[in-house]
């Protein structure tokens, strides 16, 4: 009977037990009131490897309800195998809706890029972090770079910024630029390009930070200054697409992809799937563009 | 766009998971029943159950059929698994000196109470392919075990129920001391390492607690490199021993109640530590090894790295955040394996640094009128792609 029992719902609704859920949500709200810094949590196994999105599913499955519309994208797309199957996963354990559409989701889950559109109030995006730690670069202990974010000391970091623009004549930090939230903590924006980091700034949303492997969560709440870290004669830029144009719809103003042909050419195509197939569409969804300083 | 854009990504998925389900089935050689692997694949087993932290044969041995026998993949099917279990009670402290003993040997002395009892071993065996294997039958297996069972002299006397410990031994004459006789509270504290993420310096219970879910070849790895040159000491084995433990849980009553047995292996090192003062007296540390199964390589390794972290010296197997996170083979195992996951806007952000880069150098070449040698800017690419480490 008991065994019967067992057997009869393999799993609990959203994978995850209702108690660790509920760790989980705490350990969020508290990343929210104290925005950047990186609350530990119990990060438990999921079926997925470690650093392939663990800590992006404990977030959005803890967050999850039947009435969600769940979209999932990697580096920009909707059709990447990883975000096939962790889609795939989420709707089997929760029964929510899923979709492609920017706009139609309550919950977003993403690998490295924030959606071009512009995301609202009515949701939250989940970024998948590698490395959570941005003073992993400058400081390889745990307890060290804990207690540096506790005094605000962020010396090293400055000091490595102002190194690589002596040696290279630029601060040489593609994806995952330090940003600091709030005036306080310096944090990581996870991988994503330069092209997005702005986007982090005074937004409508709200953006949880989860990494899986290392058991921490941050976050960034609506309407909360995030300033990518710049010297006063040394500016922070976004990736130059200059003169570039999408192959596919003959826009720019996206962050785009280099593909390479079988013939050795190289053309460009808008990165984010969804935005793509909107401007293919005819209609172009409202973006936030910065425009680096000259 | 490769494998990334494709709209029938999902398609690709399923026919992977096919097409690995029919590697194992191509042969079309006898399916291996769970039984079949739970007692012939004993030390597979026994280590994917110790590394996945999820004491549960038959479990393992599903595991290590679906995978093929890759142990890294078992342990972390098991990991998922557990993840998913009802955490019902905490065990109480397993008392090993009431262990069922199988083997045990220590290497501190020549005899011991109780005597060095060598158990099931590969050790002193010549590793000679055994081509009779090949032929095995059911008749030549029930043969064997005849001949065991023939030469067996049962005596009326009770076997020991227990042996003492060597270590033990060594306390009452005060050359061992306790490890953690003056430390605080917090670090004498008993966390559970699932249940809250490990933080620096870690209480010995949340190092031992990781170093006994790691993963055994990077255990090994470690305590040899303490042993062979990076660290400081040649640890004695002041015990090993293998053999069943039983569990047990406390009810809401507060009554003990024996919920069954498991097998593991137990090690205690003992070596000597080095004293800060100089007119203070020399003494013996304990390093503490125990792991599911019986898998000696880890709980010696173990034992070797329990000792070592608690050692303040520049080596890497004296770092307590050096050994613990590196050593944890699922995490491990996850990352290096993300890096087949797409990875092209990320690579393309750094490669807009480098152009751009380039692009100021060639510039500045052009101003200063002056043609430098082309290999001085290949070297520098090499040098900005150093620069760009946070390509993950």
């Amino acid at each position: 009977m008991i065994e019967a029992k067992k057997f009869q719902q393999a799993y609990n609704y959203g994978f995850i037990d209702e108690s660790t859920k509920k760790e989980i949500r705490r350990k969020m709200l508290k990343a929210v009131a104290i925005p950047g810094y990186q609350v530990p949590y119990s990060s438990p196994e999921m079926p997925i490897s470690r650093g392939w999105g663990t800590g992006g599913l404990h977030a959005t499955l803890s967050l999850i309800g039947p009435d969600d519309t769940f979209k999932i994208i990697d580096q920009g797309s909707d059709a990447s195998v990883n975000a096939c199957n962790l889609r795939n996963f989420v709707k089997r354990m929760t029964g929510c809706k899923t979709t492609f559409d920017t706009a139609d989701a309550t919950i977003v889950q993403t690998r490295h890029r924030i959606p071009e559109e512009v995301l609202t109030d009515k949701q939250i995006i989940v970024f998948q972090v590698p490395q959570p730690e941005i003073l992993r670069g400058v400081e390889r202990f745990e307890f060290k770079t804990r207690q540096m974010h506790a005094e605000a000391d962020y010396a090293k970091m400055w000091v490595s910024l102002y190194e690589s623009y002596v040696k290279f004549g630029a601060i040489m930090r593609g994806a995952g630029y330090p940003v600091k939230v709030n005036g306080r903590y310096i944090m990581t924006p996870s991988p994503i390009p330069r092209w997005d980091v702005p986007n982090l700034s005074h937004s409508d949303t709200l953006h949880v930070f989860a990494a899986g492997r290392e058991k921490r969560i941050h976050c960034v709440p609506p309407h909360t200054l995030v300033e990518p870290l710049e010297f006063e004669d040394v500016k922070f830029m976004v990736e130059k697409f200059e003169g570039i144009r999408c192959s596919v719809t003959g826009e720019g103003d996206a962050f785009m992809d280099e593909i390479y042909e079988a013939d050795g050419g190289r053309k460009h195509v808008i990165n984010d799937s969804n935005f793509l197939d909107k401007l293919k569409l005819g209609g172009r969804p409202n973006q936030r563009l910065f425009v680096n300083p000259s | 766009m490769g494998y990334v854009a494709i709209k029938g990504g999902e398609d690709a998925i399923d026919n992977a998971s096919r097409l690995v389900e029919y590697e194992r089935l191509k042969s079309e050689s006898p399916p291996l029943t769970i039984e079949q692997v739970k007692t012939q694949f004993r030390a597979g087993i026994d280590r994917i159950m110790g590394e996945g932290s999820l004491y549960a044969p038959e479990h393992a041995a599903l595991a290590l059929k679906q995978v093929e026998g890759c142990t890294l993949e078992g342990a972390f099917m098991l990991r998922a698994y557990r993840a998913t279990l009802k955490r019902s009670y905490y065990s109480t402290i397993l008392d090993t000196r009431s262990m069922r003993v199988e083997r045990r040997i220590s290497s501190a002395f020549r005899e011991i109470p109780g005597g060095q009892i060598l158990g099931p071993t590969r050790d002193y065996t010549v590793r000679l392919l055994n081509t009779d294997l090949a032929s095995e039958t059911f008749g030549s297996v029930k043969s064997f075990l005849e001949d065991i069972d023939s030469e067996l002299q049962l005596s009326d006397e009770e076997a020991p129920r227990s042996f003492c410990k060597v270590v033990d031994m060594l306390k009452e004459q005060g050359i061992l001391r306790p490890v953690d006789e003056d430390e605080e509270e917090e670090k004498r504290r008993v966390v559970d390492v699932t249940r809250e993420a490990i933080k620096f310096p870690a209480p010995r219970s949340a190092a031992l607690q990781m170093l006994a879910r790691a993963e055994t070849g990077g255990i090994a790895a470690l305590a040899y490199s303490s042993m062979r040159g990076f660290g400081s000491a040649h640890p004695t084995i002041g015990e090993l021993r293998v053999g069943h433990v039983g569990v047990s849980v406390r009810d809401r009553r507060g009554r003990s109640r024996y919920i069954g047995r498991i097998r593991v292996t137990e090690c205690e090192i003992v070596s000597k530590l080095k004293q800060k003062g100089k007119s203070s007296v020399p003494y013996m540390s304990l390093g503490y090894g125990l792991c599911f199964g019986h898998n000696e390589t880890k709980a010696i390794g173990m034992g070797i790295l329990d000792r070592s972290m608690r050692v303040a010296d520049e080596h890497p197997a004296n770092s307590q955040e050096f050994v613990l996170y590196h050593t944890e083979g699922i995490e491990s195992y996850g990352f290096t394996n993300h890096l087949k996951l797409p990875h092209y806007v990320t690579f393309q952000s750094g490669l807009d640094n480098l152009r751009n880069a380039m692009k100021r150098r060639d510039e500045e070449d052009r101003n200063a009128g002056a043609k430098k040698p082309k290999t001085m800017l290949n070297t520098q690419s090499q040098e900005l792609a150093d620069a760009s480490p946070e390509l993950l």
